[in-house]
């Protein structure tokens, strides 16, 4: 069993998973809860109902000042300058060479209405947890330049992601139906909760509907039990993989380090180079773009049983092309899915290959990205 | 729980219920546990000469691929194809419909070197 460790930092969710018997394994620094009931009950929780997982291990950074923008322009490879107020994007932060320092999303949190005159617009930036002292330390060194603070409000704050096709119903009852039907996908926006803020983002990682919500630590227990209360089901790092994987959505540090460039994984679309806007790498990138890259991320879906995992070699017709890059099960097809690296010119639906599972050939095929779509909602 | 009193059991969590000559494996209710939900299950064919604490199977759950040790050493008479479809049977009943293989012992005094149940679930309980 997970032997506490002294070294791991905790979230100020910990005493409820230990309440809630889940399974805790070291991950990023933190010690986070891997399972609760286990793995596919909790997948399942979120693709037919509601799902709820800690993930205050992710960076947060609030971005404040008249400079936040252009600085959030200057770091990211979306124009931040163009959210309005209310909007988030998600991007990537790369280096001068043009290779990912991180995947991040940048909300623009919009004035509290009411107020009486409108405070400047703060920003938010999420930054994956493994790469949080890297990118905090690294913005650091950039913002010198613009009349912008970085404020980390990592330790203090909770973050819990509410996922599933009966989240915003579940939320309506928790923050109240006029703010929670006021956010649509991708925007954000701050409501009360038990006199506290709480910002919310329609935003998630699973490819269902939802919120994430973000609060100060101390009224984050009260949070989790009262959706606990509402029949959210607890989930751990294991299902939030799955569903992740499911829905194609990139992990950092899998299907992408600071060897890999945007274009690589089909982040072509978090690239602004149609306009002025000057981002670390964007010289790089604007080179790298016509040329395009020697490989391109696919998706794979196993013909046989095995189960593809990272790092399993990719063939075709004997000849190793490629790497699987996230592998594993996918609850809701029954079958082995997984992301991988392979040359451009193999990379079209269809395409037939096979992956080293252990000495034995497991036969893929590439098939349409994502694995896993919702079903569209029925008009009211 | 305790463990069924009725069979051995091996530090890599297998067990074995012996029946004359032939010996039925399988793992453990902690190991299912550790596991987690189980989606595949990988074993020899019959015919395949098993040796003791060698690999002779892999499990696949959702979250890692484990190897699967041989409490015993002999042939593999038959296994489990009702795994083929339903693997979650290890993690419902790992000491029944979840069992693995039946293998036709070489050396029954293999089995003295396997721990009681009484013995094994002492042994898990130093584990946690």
């Amino acid at each position: 069993m997970a032997q506490a460790d002294a070294n791991l930092l905790r979230t100020a969710l910990h005493e409820e998973h230990l309440r809630l018997g889940a399974r805790l394994v070291p991950f990023a620094g933190y010690e986070m809860p891997v399972q609760y009931a286990g793995v596919i009950e909790e997948h399942t929780a979120v693709r037919e109902r509601a799902g709820m997982f800690d993930v205050s291990h992710m960076g947060r950074y609030l971005v404040l000042g008249p400079d936040a923008a252009r600085f959030l322009a200057h770091i990211c490879t979306w124009d931040m300058t163009r959210l309005a107020p209310g909007e988030g994007h998600y991007a990537a932060a790369c280096r001068e060479d043009g290779g990912i320092l991180d995947d991040v999303y940048v909300f623009a949190i919009p004035p509290a209405p009411g107020g009486a005159s409108p405070a400047p617009t703060r920003y938010l930036i999420v930054v994956n947890a493994a790469n949080a002292p890297k990118m905090k330390a690294w913005m650091e060194g950039r913002i010198g330049g613009f009349e912008a603070e970085l404020v980390d409000w990592h330790a203090s704050s909770v973050m819990i992601a509410v996922q599933g096709p009966a989240a915003l119903a579940t939320l309506d009852g928790v923050l109240g139906r006029e703010f929670v039907r006021s956010l649509k996908p991708r925007r954000c926006g701050e409501t009360e909760w038990r006199g506290q803020t709480v910002f919310a983002s329609r935003t998630g990682y699973t490819g269902e509907d939802g919120l994430e919500l973000v609060t100060n630590a101390d009224l984050g227990p009260a949070l989790w039990r009262t959706l606990l209360d509402a029949a959210v089901t607890p989930c751990g790092l294991g299902a939030r993989d799955t569903l992740r994987l499911e829905a194609a959505l990139l992990l950092y540090g899998n299907d992408m380090d600071e060897e890999t460039n945007p274009f690589e994984v089909g982040l072509d679309w978090v690239v602004t180079l149609d306009d002025g806007a000057d981002f670390i790498g964007r010289t790089a990138l604007e080179h790298i773009a016509p040329a395009g890259t020697g490989r391109t991320l696919v998706c794979v879906k196993a013909e046989d049983r095995g189960i593809m995992r990272a790092h399993c070699d990719i063939f075709r017709s004997g000849e190793r092309v490629g790497t699987i890059t996230s592998g594993g099960y996918s609850p809701t097809l029954g079958v082995s899915i997984g992301m991988g690296f392979v040359p451009p010119d193999l990379a079209a639906e269809g395409s037939e290959l096979t992956v080293d599972v252990r000495g034995k050939e497991l036969p893929v095929r590439v098939v349409p990205r994502p694995f896993y779509k919702r079903p569209k909602k029925e008009k009211a | 729980m305790p463990s069924p009193a009725d069979r051995r059991y091996s530090k890599e969590h297998e067990w074995v219920r012996v029946d004359g000559d032939s010996g039925t494996v399988g793992i453990t209710d902690y190991a299912q546990d550790q596991l987690g939900d189980i989606v595949f299950v990988e074993l020899p064919a019959a015919g395949t000469a098993v040796k003791y604490m060698e690999k002779f199977g892999e499990i696949e759950s959702v979250k890692a691929v484990s190897e699967l040790f041989s409490p015993v050493s002999g042939e593999v008479t038959e296994t489990n194809g009702a795994l083929r479809d339903n693997p979650q049977y290890v993690n419902d009943s790992p000491y029944d419909e979840g069992w693995m293989a039946k293998v036709r012992l070489d050396d029954a005094s293999e089995l003295d070197k396997l721990m009681t149940a009484a013995q094994y679930d002492d042994y898990i309980q130093g584990l946690s």
